[in-house]
């Protein structure tokens, strides 16, 4: 496969082809903030955390959407960038109902990572405070809405991963919403197949193993880059 | 014509304990009313989130007393779960809740009361407060913030952090107590014991210069309530209700909590966000009863442990049957810190605590459950309803001092019956009313400013609801 060359915060950096930005950042060493981006699913550019800047492109660039071109010109950390990413993760605060000092995820969330991360100190906009509720119908697993940034990284695993197609998206705008089969308790699903996958997955603690308590819910996403991985690589296919 | 006097600027209404002191026709204190504004509408926000959510969302209830919710609100999650909890967890807790005893009775005690018996009531109220103390009694005071550290140490030596520990949880707790916790906390035992009795016996030495404030403040006849032991003894967590009245006999007893509606009703106070509850067979007035230090020590017949159980003897003596006068609610305290250090020192040596084994586990067995324990100031319920999935339907708290709202405003009114003339009152007549308060250690923000005065707003009203005089302190 050809490559191509392009330059990331002043440094030289040669890609596959078919590489993102995203992947040539990372594999040069070069982090950029990412919050719907899941290792081992397709992208869809849904948080746009992971945004930067390309030479000569007024408009900014999805990293993890967008595939590398020679001589191309990225800078993935300045003043403008960190103004937008603070701004879109204070909108993300602001937009439900998050209250880290009793989540299930709190010390172990990637939403709040981030926010510490990229320096937000307060959240300017209005806070929101919608009335979402918790679906508990399920034996091992709950989804609280409240706590749900509308990655999509749960459908992504349930449908490319697991290959269940019980979780998607309904609504629109700010109604949005995760659901299960055709908007109903997930617990009355026919299609779940009880994996966990999409717990796993979930870098909030919008989706939890039922029963946990503040902090307790830890993810291990090694697991589902280990799952892709070996389906990939046959690695469990032993070979005549 | 009446007259409507407003003293001082109100610069701080929040955070203010309010008191309503009714006058009659002949200008006497006939009634008084002490106003609880401060509860939160944790209720109502607390529908629709899982049961296994509660401990660490009631612990934010406040912050006074968060271990307290903590560990009643795991209970109930057990009684949702339907589970017996592994006698670990069970021991484990229970410890958290002797430190809380002995940390918040040490705040109550050194902070915020003994100023007032060791500086006296018309000591300047900018020196009557713990820095006061320091400067008086510069060992003393320390000695009672190391006391008060003690207590705070086992509650993080357990869950990890000073304030809003999520430790407990429905089914048990999550982390045991290793050996080196154990050793630390044995460690310090002696000093804490040692500052114990010291307060002790400045206690009872104040009390022989204060035996009015012991005849006035809050001393009336009433019911009292507090989870006893199978055998009536002395219990902070476990046990069932037993209720006893002021000559000292027992009402009803081995009450499961969870039955507690059908033992108590609940009256609406206009001015007040707390339930006011009262003993249902005896209705009102007859019904008011007591929670708290001073209830437990005379619903229970012993400690069970030797220094605690001497101390309870002369307790019993003060009075006939049951001793009714709140001002002792600060002595029943100092012989809880003393139960509680010597439980401590017992429960240390359970090899139990190391035990990996700390958590049962179960969904939704039950769609209603109760968790009772007694908290510092008094016998704390929570009371869930859930739906099958365990999302809540409904809670229900009641808080200590929702419990003693009646006998707090019985107590404001014999304070102000026997001090206030006319329609005046002078600084000194302020603080033993404060002082009434105080006997109750409240949970409220308000109560707990140890570096000052309670801040208050007494209004004085006459016999036609017309408001002669307003006092706002602090
Ligand atoms: S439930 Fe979690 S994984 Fe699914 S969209 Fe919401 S935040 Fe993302
Ligand atoms: S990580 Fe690229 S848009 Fe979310």
């Amino acid at each position: 496969m050809a490559a191509k060359t392009l330059i990331i915060d002043g440094k030289q950096v040669s890609a596959q082809d078919d590489a993102t930005i995203l992947d040539a950042a990372t594999d040069a060493g070069i982090k950029i903030p990412t919050l719907c981006h899941l290792g081992g699913v397709y992208d869809v550019g849904a948080c746009r955390l992971c945004l930067v800047e390309v030479a000569g492109a007024k408009k900014l660039f999805s990293a993890c959407t967008t595939r590398v071109a020679e001589g191309m010109e990225v800078h993935t950390d300045t003043e403008r960038l960190r103004k937008y990413r603070r701004m879109t993760l204070e909108l993300l605060f602001a937009e439900r109902n998050h209250v880290c000092s009793v989540c299930v995820s709190n010390g172990k969330c990637e939403l709040q990572t981030l926010a510490w991360q990229n320096g937000m100190e307060h959240v300017g906009y209005d806070y929101s405070f919608p009335r979402w509720g918790v679906d508990a119908t399920h034996h091992l697993f709950g989804l609280d809405h409240n706590r749900c940034v509308l990655c999509q990284r749960c459908v992504r695993v349930c449908w490319h991963i697991e290959g269940a197609g019980t979780k998607n998206v309904a609504g629109r705008g700010a109604r949005s919403a995760i659901i299960d089969d055709l908007k109903q308790p997930w617990g009355d699903s026919e299609t779940c197949t009880s994996c966990g996958k999409c717990v796993l997955a979930c870098p909030t603690g919008a989706l939890f193993n039922k029963g946990s308590t503040v902090g307790e819910m830890s993810r291990d996403l090694n697991k589902l880059e280990y799952i892709v991985n070996a389906r990939l690589k046959k690695q469990w296919i032993a070979l005549e | 014509m009446a007259k409507r006097i407003v003293i001082d600027p109100v610069t701080r209404i929040e955070g203010h304990a309010k008191i309503s002191i009714f006058l009659d026709d002949a200008g006497q204190v006939s009634d008084a009313e002490f106003h609880v504004v401060e509860f939160r509408g944790f209720e109502k926000f607390c529908e629709g989130r899982p049961f296994s959510e509660m401990p660490a969302i009631t612990a934010r209830i406040c912050g006074i007393c968060p271990v307290s919710h903590l560990l009643a609100s795991a209970k109930a999650g057990d009684a949702i779960m339907a589970v017996a909890i592994p006698p670990a967890a069970d021991k484990l807790r229970r410890l958290m809740n002797l430190g809380q005893i002995v940390q918040s009775h040490a705040l109550s005690f050194f902070h915020l009361s003994a100023p007032d018996f060791i500086l006296g009531w018309d000591a300047p109220p900018a020196t009557r407060n713990v820095f006061g103390l320091i400067a008086a009694d510069p060992a003393l005071a320390r000695s009672g913030i190391r006391l008060r550290q003690f207590g705070q140490e086992i509650i993080e030596a357990l869950g990890g952090k000073k304030i809003h520990p999520a430790w407990a949880v429905p089914g048990g707790v999550r982390s045991g107590l290793d050996e080196e916790g154990r050793a630390r906390i044995r460690q310090r035992l002696p000093e804490a014991f040692a500052t114990a009795e010291a307060a002790l016996g400045i206690f009872l030495k104040a009390l022989e210069s204060h035996r009015e404030e012991a005849l006035i403040f809050g001393n009336f006849q009433s019911l009292f309530m507090g989870l006893v032991a199978p055998d009536g003894g002395w219990e902070h967590h476990g046990g069932r209700l037993r209720f006893t009245d002021s000559t000292g006999s027992v009402i009803a007893d081995q009450i499961e909590p969870a039955r507690y509606l059908e033992f108590l009703g609940e009256s609406v106070q206009e001015a007040s966000y707390l339930k006011t509850p009262y003993f249902k067979a005896l209705g009102l007035p007859g019904g008011m009863y007591r929670v708290g230090p001073l209830a437990r020590l005379n619903v229970c017949e012993h400690i069970g442990t030797p220094r605690a159980d001497a101390e309870l003897k002369a307790f019993k003596q003060m009075g006939r049957g049951a001793v009714t006068s709140s001002f002792l609610y600060h002595y029943a305290r100092l012989i809880e810190i003393i139960a509680g250090l010597e439980a401590i020192e017992r429960a240390l040596e359970d090899p139990d605590l190391g035990s990996g084994d700390l958590r049962a586990d179960a969904g939704v067995n039950s769609l209603h459950g109760v968790g009772a324990s007694e908290a510092p100031r008094g016998t704390l319920f929570h009371d869930y309803t859930v739906d099958r999935s365990g999302l809540l339907k409904s809670v229900n708290l009641i808080v200590a001092t929702g419990h003693n709202n009646l006998a707090m405003n019985r107590t404001v009114a014999q304070i102000a019956r026997h001090y206030v003339q006319g329609d005046n009152i002078p600084e000194p007549v302020l603080n033993r009313i404060e002082h009434g308060i105080r006997c109750y250690d409240p949970c409220l923000s308000c109560s707990t400013h140890a570096a000052g005065q309670m801040p208050l707003r007494i209004r004085l009203v006459g016999p036609r609801g017309n408001v002669l005089r307003e006092v706002v302190r602090g």
